[in-house]
């Protein structure tokens, strides 16, 4: 067994991509995730890899699209504001599918907003984020453990569908330190990068990392082919945890570190004689719809519970798809919810839904 | 029969869809023959911008990446450092390269990337049809600028290589014009010195291409290249601002 060390979240993501084998960064300074770019100026140089302090996310991003470009294992990380400013170069990485990772620990907002954890990121992360038709592939770690092994497959991953993977973090999972082990994960074979702009040698044909299709028919093909890419994403990667949803009449649905808040309310719930589960997406994009589908067919009632005001509640309803209400609590600004308070609107709808 | 000229082997064979009288075909030719003479086809990666030249890869035979508006530094740095033997150049106009992407070309320098970029200036927004340039000259009319360019409304023209070149990162940078044979031999000159400078890890090179753009500045080619000379020279002055053995304002 592999050893287990404490490490701080930001940390043990960089530590993750190194082992995967990315060997070059590109970033710009923001709290909280500065201790990603830190982590990489130090441990890049060891590896043979390269850390590149950027003048600005906007470069930053570009620079990944760059590398990225001819092949490399190559990562950003920021926060809230700073993906924001990324979203430009996402879009263009996604347009010209090139595979790289991208880390948002995300802060409250909108504008400059705060500092703290908040999952109000989830509208830009899952429904594309920058301009275009196209969906990268999203993962919503609970601890620093899973953040460790989702990294350590995040780069096959984007390789294989050839699209950016976004590790969505929080203030809290950046910051706290847990005990992890880095462990490989199952092999992929992964595409040749047949793709790849390293100079046109031994007469072979020249290469072209592109976006721009003028004529509305190749950029419609064009779209369709990333489109049929997330499809087999959609079929292979969704990704969720199911806790005591069989008997469950109260369905909670949290990612990332509201669901380990959620986790408590279940257990107080379950002592006081409601049957509460929980539904935990690890992959909010492609979003687990059929998995909450499943569950919507015995559950009374289902609670999605988030660190904004409202926004991964929309996919548990299409998900949900009127089988049975979906309600929300949500907290905002980087205040983390309560077990209590989450307990106090279960208990409520437990009164209005499920004991009537 | 002895050939005396031929088609560099960089370039594709065929036609642009550049503006008759437009310079970009020239600069085009100028780096397709600094490749080909500097024998580095095969490490050659080009990055395009945004601008009549996105296109640029249409006509260059080594690989290319396309960039978003004003990044193409960043793209080329991007490159460079992931794949340090390759010849990386950036193309750039002055829309792309003078606003949209000033602070990527800038830190490009700062860094010493060791990239060499070519910077078309024609003084004017050529494919969104003529709008203002930060390098549109004082009185000198745009399709945002209706009653020519104002001073006191929006500044005078930036004069890139000069700033530049005050940078210590910046190993080469020099102004030529594609406006006579003459200057396009010294173009193809600056340019081949640019790849020199990339190739013996000196730092980061620039060539400004003084260009024409006679669609947006309702010209006809010839009047347009006298315009060039006539107006363009005189406050973008042609030279070499900086060198590797050492040009001015050497840090």
């Amino acid at each position: 067994m592999a050893e287990r060390k404490l490490f701080k979240g930001n940390e043990a993501v960089a530590e993750a991509a190194v082992r995967a084998g990315c060997r070059y960064f590109f970033g710009y300074p923001i709290t909280p995730q500065n201790e990603i770019p830190e982590y990489m100026a130090r441990r890049l140089p060891e590896v043979g890899g390269l850390f590149l302090q950027a003048e600005s996310e906007v470069a930053a991003i570009n620079m990944v699209y760059g590398a990225a470009g001819t092949g490399a294992r190559v990562m950003t990380s920021s926060s809230s504001p700073g993906i924001s400013l990324k979203q430009e170069g996402i879009s263009y990485i996604a347009g010209a599918e090139l595979p790289c990772l991208i880390v948002n620990m995300v802060r409250g907002g909108p504008g400059l907003g705060g500092i703290q954890p908040a999952q109000s990121d989830y509208f830009q992360a899952v429904k594309g984020g920058g301009h275009g038709d196209y969906y990268t592939i999203v993962y919503a770690p609970a601890s620093i453990q899973e953040m460790v092994d989702l990294t350590m497959q995040a780069f096959d991953v984007a390789e294989t569908y050839r699209m950016p993977v976004m590790i969505l973090g929080d203030g809290v999972l950046g910051q706290m330190m847990e005990p992890v082990e880095f462990r490989e994960p199952a092999p992929r074979e992964v595409p040749p990068k047949d793709w790849a702009t390293t100079g046109a040698k031994d007469g072979r044909a020249p290469r072209l990392i592109n976006s721009i299709y003028l004529q509305p028919e190749a950029l419609f093909k064009h779209n369709l082919k990333i489109a049929e890419r997330f499809e087999q994403a959609k079929k292979n990667e969704v990704m969720c945890e199911k806790t005591k949803t069989d008997d469950a009449d109260i369905v909670l649905v949290a990612y990332g570190t509201t669901a380990r808040v959620c986790r408590s309310v279940m257990d107080r719930a379950r002592a006081a004689g409601l049957k509460v589960g929980i539904i935990r997406p690890i992959t909010v994009s492609p979003f687990p719809y059929n998995e909450i589908a499943e569950v919507a067919r015995t559950a009374r009632a289902f609670l999605t519970v988030e660190m904004s005001l409202g926004q991964m509640v929309e996919d548990v309803k299409v998900a949900v798809s009127g089988a049975a209400p979906v309600h929300f609590y949500g907290t905002t600004g980087g205040v983390i919810p309560t077990a209590a308070d989450i307990l106090e609107r279960v208990e409520e709808i437990a009164r209005a839904e499920v004991q009537k | 029969m002895k050939q005396v000229y031929s088609v560099p082997k960089s370039l594709q064979p065929r036609s642009t869809h550049y503006c008759p009288g437009c310079t970009h075909g020239i600069a085009h030719k100028l780096v397709a023959e600094a490749i080909d003479d500097l024998g580095v086809r095969d490490r050659a990666i080009g990055v395009a911008p945004v601008g009549c030249a996105v296109f640029a890869y249409d006509y260059f035979d080594c690989d290319f990446q396309q960039a978003a508006h004003g990044r193409a530094p960043a793209v080329a740095t991007g490159i460079k450092r992931s794949v340090p033997d390759s010849v990386v150049f950036a193309y750039q106009g002055d829309g792309d390269l003078a606003s949209i992407g000033a602070a990527e070309i800038v830190h490009a320098a700062m860094r010493g990337e060791r990239i060499t970029v070519i910077f078309v200036n024609n003084a004017i927004y050529g494919m969104t049809g003529g709008q203002m340039a930060p390098t549109t000259l004082v009185g000198q009319k745009a399709t945002t600028a209706p009653f020519g360019r104002q001073k006191e409304h929006c500044g005078s023209p930036l004069r890139v290589s000069e700033m530049l070149a005050t940078i210590p990162g910046a190993a080469y940078v020099a102004r030529v014009a594609l406006s006579s044979p003459g200057n396009v031999a010294k173009a193809k000159t600056a340019i081949r010195k640019g790849f020199e400078t990339q190739l013996a890890g000196g730092g980061f090179s620039l060539v400004e291409c003084l260009s024409t753009c006679p669609t947006n500045w309702g010209m006809g080619p010839y009047e347009a290249m006298r315009w060039l000379e006539e107006n363009m020279i005189p406050y973008y002055p042609l030279g070499e601002f900086r060198t590797p053995e050492g040009g001015q304002n050497d840090a």
